[in-house]
């Protein structure tokens, strides 16, 4: 049997639809194999990489991933460990393990270390098949965040806030002046001088809104070299 | 510019660190959704929104949006006040309005906002009880306001009193039958007696900043808060004051300026 494409890169697909009949293409995040055919499970884009067939889901919450960088915050402190809230459906846990290079002695005050309300970069190392998830701030970049604001952002507009290659996030942490961490789970901290900050959270809210616009980057450009007034490069 | 989202991650405080940079943003006079400290969002009143209740009003204020409904039944007087009325507030903060809200009997901030809500029209003497009174010692008016956010962004009693006067201006008694019931579906043409219009402002402190008509995010940062009831002549009817922070005389005396300025502005939203 001769393997068939169904559907063009970049349409639009609903749950249950055929994407592709035959063996030869393989199904990926958002899609499944049903007998000869793939389907895609949920609303959105449909992406031909090769032989492997994804959808890019239009809206909906994070689901966290083995190896995804996401802001959390402390929602609870454990016996050993941390409850963290990744903006999802399920509550990820920090192990005293992977919170800190210290030694952490039995029996030490936690609050130490990381208190309810703290937000930190972590990540995820962990995604069983019950949905537990754990997270780890051990590692290059992973830290407790202090100061700034924190806001949320649709976790499908990440990818286009953090652009290619970091190219938009960069854009925005150079016309702003201010420290920017986008996290996978649409949790997004920004620290600066107040003014710059704010600019930070409104280009970022231009650009979830506009995220399917063409030519975003110049846009976004422009509208950081308006409000500054200097050159962004 | 006011951004139109202000969906911000977080539980139902701010720790530290992030505090101080808020406090630092309003030193420096920058608010998240770009007001100034002392401006009162853009309001907006409507006025019978609900076919079901005897008078109701929606009032909108940026992403905060509030129902204020009016049921109105005979009842037998208290026996401390037979010739006058009863007016009750009540509030449900729903789940549905925010997610920080959950199900099952009400919490502090909801009983608070009813009873403050209440203690604004109450003690204005804006609604004239004595003229709800039907036969004395027998039968009175009971007027019931009910306040649900349905979208909550923020400051509930400044917000709760407007819906609350709104509603009960728009308000008519049922009807009666013969034998002096109300028929709860007709409605006569006549209104509530109110003759004033008491408006609450909270003016919160922040370190050494005033601010009013916060939203969700800006209310968990707040040192101290005063809620100050005022009428149409500048007189005060109602105070509340909130948060753990401790206010000095002159706190006070900026607050209440604040505060009853603030209300003459927002008294002018009213029909």
């Amino acid at each position: 049997m001769t393997s068939e494409l169904h559907i063009q890169e970049r349409s639009i697909v609903v749950p249950g639809q055929v994407l592709a009949t035959g063996l030869d293409y393989l199904p990926s995040k958002g899609t499944y194999r049903f007998n000869e055919t793939i389907r895609a499970n949920r609303l959105g884009l449909a992406q031909v990489d090769g032989k492997v067939l994804k959808t890019i889901p239009l809206a909906g919450r994070y689901l966290p991933q083995k190896g995804d960088l996401v802001v959390g915050r402390i929602s609870d402190v454990l016996m050993s460990g941390w409850r963290v809230d990744l903006n999802t459906m399920y509550d990820a846990v920090l192990s005293l393990a992977e919170a800190s290079n210290e030694y952490i002695k039995k029996g030490e005050d936690l609050t130490r270390y990381f208190a309810i309300e703290d937000y930190l970069v972590c990540k995820v190392t962990q995604v069983t098949s019950q949905n537990l998830v754990d997270v780890s701030v051990r590692g290059p970049g992973l830290r407790k965040l202090t100061g700034g604001m924190v806001f949320e952002v649709s976790s499908s507009k990440v990818p286009r806030i953090i652009g290619k290659r970091g190219s938009m996030v960069t854009m925005i942490k150079k016309g702003t002046d201010c420290d920017v961490m986008v996290g996978q789970n649409g949790v997004v901290w920004v620290s600066g001088e107040p003014k710059m900050q704010r600019l930070a959270f409104d280009t970022i809210k231009m650009i979830e809104e506009h995220s399917h616009h063409a030519g975003l980057t110049q846009q976004v450009k422009e509208f950081l070299e308006e409000v500054t007034g200097r050159e962004v490069e | 510019m006011e951004s139109p989202c202000q969906e911000i991650h977080g539980g139902k405080t701010m720790n530290d660190t992030m505090k101080k940079n808020f406090h630092d943003a309003l030193r420096k006079g920058v608010r998240r959704d770009g007001r100034a400290l002392t401006q009162f969002r853009d309001i907006e009143i409507e006025y019978g929104v609900s076919s079901t209740s005897h008078g109701s009003a929606r009032v909108k204020a940026g992403n905060a949006e509030i129902i204020a409904g009016v049921k109105i039944d005979v009842g037998a007087p208290y026996p401390d006040t037979p010739d006058e009325g009863s007016l009750m507030v009540s509030t449900e903060m729903l789940p549905l309005s925010h997610r920080k809200f959950e199900g099952g009997p009400p919490g502090i901030d909801s009983i608070e906002a009813a009873r403050v809500v209440d203690r604004t029209i109450r003690e204005s003497k804006a609604m004239d009880l004595k003229g709800l009174c039907i036969e004395q010692g027998e039968k009175i008016w009971f007027v019931a306001v009910d306040l649900m956010p349905v979208s909550y962004d923020g400051n509930m009693i400044d917000l709760g009193v407007i819906a609350a006067m709104a509603a009960l201006q728009d308000a008519r008694l049922p009807k009666l039958d013969e034998d002096g019931r109300p028929l709860l579906e007709e409605l006569s043409d006549e209104k509530l007696p109110l003759n004033e219009l008491p408006i609450a402002v909270t003016v919160f402190k922040y370190a050494d900043q005033y601010l009013i008509d916060p939203s969700e995010v800006e209310e968990r940062a707040y040192d101290a808060r005063l809620t100050i009831g005022s009428l149409a002549n500048g007189h005060l009817c109602s105070l509340q004051k909130g948060g753990e922070g401790p206010l000095t005389v002159e706190d006070i005396e900026h607050m209440f300026d604040l505060g009853v300025s603030t209300a003459q502005d927002l008294r002018k939203h009213f029909q």
